[in-house]
């Protein structure tokens, strides 16, 4: 029938939606995987396509998947009045919403060598870091170290603490974002220390990553933000 | 205290020493490959090892063993520096051992009588030792493990063992990434069910739970 070859599973969404809202719940907003705004070979050889394709397509959309999920029981939850399973959904929250905000914040932090990937930043952030840090070189070696010594998973993050003014270096444990750390914090630049990020080129030799990760920094990326923070 | 009865039963005697597998590096194969043995033994056990001896030279740990160095580095959860090294030295040479080439399956005999009290099935317990060891966020441990005269699933966190929380470790799968990254990619479920379908060493355990019966009950 015309009708059945119409029901499109956008619309029969809307049709869930449009029941939901009719019983009084509102729909809840839910997350697509990010495209990347480059192939996934561009960042070679610092980081190999086949890294990037994987920690895209099975890494990222895992953590949307489950953090989708865990919105629609939260929003389920809520609507009962269900304290417990509210409190207990905090975790799958916090592991799969922080893999999503991580990652969506990575993909834009890297840029190919021919996109400018690896150039220093220019502007206010350039100079901000040559005084917090002395030098960008003092920034990478200080970054570098702190994402090879963290134990297990997690990030190793430039911030922005608005309040105080100042940039920050800090790491967080598995998927907490930065604002974990301090409420203030504007993270600028997050690496990824998760194995995953790196262990099908790098293996175990850690280090070796966060010397050539740096070669595909997107300072401008970096830059824009800290501006817009700033003003 | 019996804690201490406990880690010294346990039979893993690391005391800063990488100690090979049991198996040759390819015995595995195909369901652990070469590959990973020779990284995560001979990379990441060993830079365990290696950092180890050279933390503890010149301080109060020197000379301790393993063990000790682990209970006392774990200060109720706010680590101390040396525990990280500590702890992944000992649960990589209790990792090793818990596999052998042919293993897996089920179990038989008293384990599997144990299994099926304090689970009601072994595939219960299958299921529940598959789900903690899919469930440990980010990197850590899931386990088999004893204490109380009942048998357990545990997870842990990064180097976080039971021997810590007061329980005798009788099975391990190590789900750090580094662990099956190279086999299996992201796909973590699928490694956990080679692991228990091919890989468990049931006699390991069974041998592993007699040592924590006789370490709980002469300290009754």
């Amino acid at each position: 029938m015309a009708i059945r070859s119409l029901a499109s599973r956008r619309t029969l969404t809307g049709l869930k939606e449009t029941s939901s809202r009719l019983l009084g719940l509102r729909s809840i907003q839910t997350f697509t995987l990010p495209d990347l705004p480059y192939d996934y070979s561009a960042l070679e050889p610092a980081i190999s396509g086949e890294i990037m394709q994987i920690h895209h397509q099975k890494h990222h959309q895992a953590y949307v998947t489950n953090y989708n999920n865990a919105l629609e029981q939260l929003d389920q939850a809520v609507n009962k009045g269900d304290a417990s399973a509210v409190v207990k959904l905090q975790s799958a929250i916090k592991f799969n919403g922080g893999g999503h905000v991580n990652h969506s914040i990575f993909w834009k932090n890297l840029a190919p060598v021919k996109e400018g990937g690896g150039e220093p930043p220019k502007g206010s952030l350039g100079g901000a870091i040559d005084t917090h840090f002395g030098s960008l070189e003092g920034l990478v070696k200080k970054m570098s170290a702190e994402g090879a010594a963290l134990q297990g998973s997690g990030w190793v993050w430039l911030g922005l603490d608005k309040e105080l003014k100042k940039l920050v270096v800090d790491t967080t444990a598995n998927q907490d974002p930065l604002v974990t750390k301090g409420g203030s914090l504007v993270p600028l630049v997050g690496i990824d220390v998760w194995e995953h990020a790196y262990y099908l080129q790098y293996k175990n030799v850690r280090p070796e990553y966060l010397k050539n990760v740096w070669k595909v920094i997107n300072w401008k990326y970096a830059s824009e933000v800290y501006e817009k923070e700033c003003k | 205290s019996i804690i201490k009865e406990m880690a010294a039963s346990s039979a893993v005697t690391a005391d800063y020493v990488l100690k090979p597998p049991p198996y040759s590096l390819d015995a595995l194969e195909p369901f652990m490959s070469r590959q990973t043995l020779e990284f995560h033994w001979g990379k990441h056990h060993r830079a365990y090892v290696d950092n180890l001896k050279k933390q503890v030279l010149g301080s109060d740990l020197e000379g301790k063993t393993l063990d000790h160095i682990i209970l006392n580095t774990y200060n109720n959860g706010d680590l101390l520096p040396a525990f990280n090294n500590a702890a992944q030295a000992w649960n990589h040479e209790f990792f090793w051992e818990s596999m052998k080439p042919g293993g897996g399956g089920k179990p038989s005999g008293e384990l599997l009588a144990l299994l099926e009290r304090d689970f009601t099935s072994y595939e219960k317990f299958y299921d529940e030792f598959n789900a903690a060891a899919a469930t440990q966020f980010g990197a850590g441990w899931a386990w088999l493990a004893y204490a109380d005269n009942k048998l357990k699933v545990m997870k842990t966190p990064n180097a976080v063992n039971p021997l810590v929380l007061g329980s005798f470790p009788l099975l391990t799968i190590d789900v750090w990434e580094h662990a099956y990254y190279l086999d299996f990619q992201n796909r973590r479920p699928d490694y956990i069910k080679t692991f228990m379908n091919n890989l468990v060493s049931w006699e390991a355990v069974s041998s592993r739970l007699h040592a924590a019966k006789a370490a709980s009950s002469s300290s009754a």
